[in-house]
């Protein structure tokens, strides 16, 4: 299967800084604000709905793409997500995660159900059928490649992929990629805020302000 | 040489792979590798590294962990692993799961990972030794 290669950070930064107008914030992950892709998805959710981005304007959205069976990445990627939900309290409503699966052939609607509930009961799992996965992974530049079953089991198989969490403001905007390489929970919240405050937010635009911590 | 916290997710029903987790320490002054693990709940059990390789996180299979001397050897999560692979049932929250050690200096050395949840980010307190 021909690999498809993940743009390089230096060029995702180019792009950031070639924005509309936008000022650059000062995340503590990479601003991606201005980027032509991640504008988007088309998929099932876990409660057989289907639905786009647009769906959460209002909210700052956290995108993850994992799949369920993954030991380590994954849970503790969604474990970030859900604790940094917990730690903004009462104002946590204005976040939403999502997790779409790499792996919708193991994926079920009902695994996916479990599992990203398991990380916090708003959390929304989203499938598609392999098109459609490919489709996005490509509008999101994630790169997945499924190993080969080492032991010739055909659900054996282990899937490398792109293990960044995406931040959506509320307006549908691309703004920061977060990166696993020195994540943590309190770096989320942070940029979590600093994208809800860059408006857009129906209760932003009411005059509410998120706490600063629980 | 002790072993500290050794702790396991809680795994999805489709899963055939668990990941365990513990901290490994040499209190010698002589360094060690661990160079083996086993398990009677999985067909094997691998020790399993992540290197980013760009923005791409790669999970690679090591095939054997250095502990320095004096010194320690921390699996945990984003870290390193311990991969059960082809696990017999699913990994329940609450669990034990029993696991061998193989040591190159040390020899055997037989643990109790305690399962926690799916999405804990370290050992639960209490975790047996």
């Amino acid at each position: 299967m021909k690999r498809r290669r993940f743009l390089a950070l230096s060029s995702v930064t180019l792009l950031a800084a070639c924005g509309r107008g936008e000022p650059a914030g000062k995340f503590n992950a990479t601003d991606i604000t201005g980027v032509d892709w991640a504008r988007g998805f088309d998929l099932t959710d876990h409660t057989g709905k289907r639905r786009t981005l647009e769906d959460f304007r209002g909210k700052v959205v956290m995108v993850f793409f994992g799949f369920t069976s993954c030991p380590d990445a994954c849970p503790l990627a969604m474990a970030e997500m859900g604790e940094a939900v917990r730690r903004l309290g009462p104002d946590g409503d204005w976040v939403q995660g999502l997790f779409i699966t790499v792996d919708p052939a193991r994926d079920t609607a009902q695994a996916l159900s479990n599992y990203v509930t398991a990380f916090h009961p708003t959390f929304l799992g989203l499938r598609g059928t392999p098109e459609e996965t490919a489709r996005t992974t490509k509008e999101w530049k994630v790169y997945f490649q499924a190993n080969k079953p080492q032991d010739g089991d055909p659900k054996h198989y282990l899937v490398d992929h792109t293990a960044a969490i995406f931040v959506v403001d509320a307006r549908g905007q691309p703004r920061v990629y977060i990166s696993h390489n020195g994540r943590t929970v309190e770096r989320i919240v942070e940029d979590l805020k600093r994208v809800y405050r860059s408006g857009g937010s129906r209760s932003n635009e009411q005059g509410r302000a998120p706490e600063s911590g629980r | 040489m002790t072993i500290e916290a050794p702790w396991a997710r809680a795994t999805v029903p489709a899963a055939r792979v668990a990941g365990a987790y513990l901290t490994v320490r040499n209190a010698s002054a002589v360094p060690d590798r661990l160079i083996g693990a086993s398990s009677p709940v999985a067909a094997r059990v691998e020790f399993h590294v992540h290197t980013a390789d760009g923005e791409v996180m790669r999970m690679r299979q090591a095939q054997a962990l250095d502990i320095p001397a004096n010194g320690s050897l921390e699996l945990k999560p984003g870290a390193a692993h311990l991969m059960f692979v082809d696990i017999r049932k699913p990994f329940k929250q609450g669990d034990l799961v029993p696991v061998t050690l193989k040591f190159e200096k040390a020899g055997e050395v037989a643990v109790q990972a305690r399962v926690g949840g799916l999405a804990d980010r370290s050992a639960a307190h209490g975790a047996q030794h």
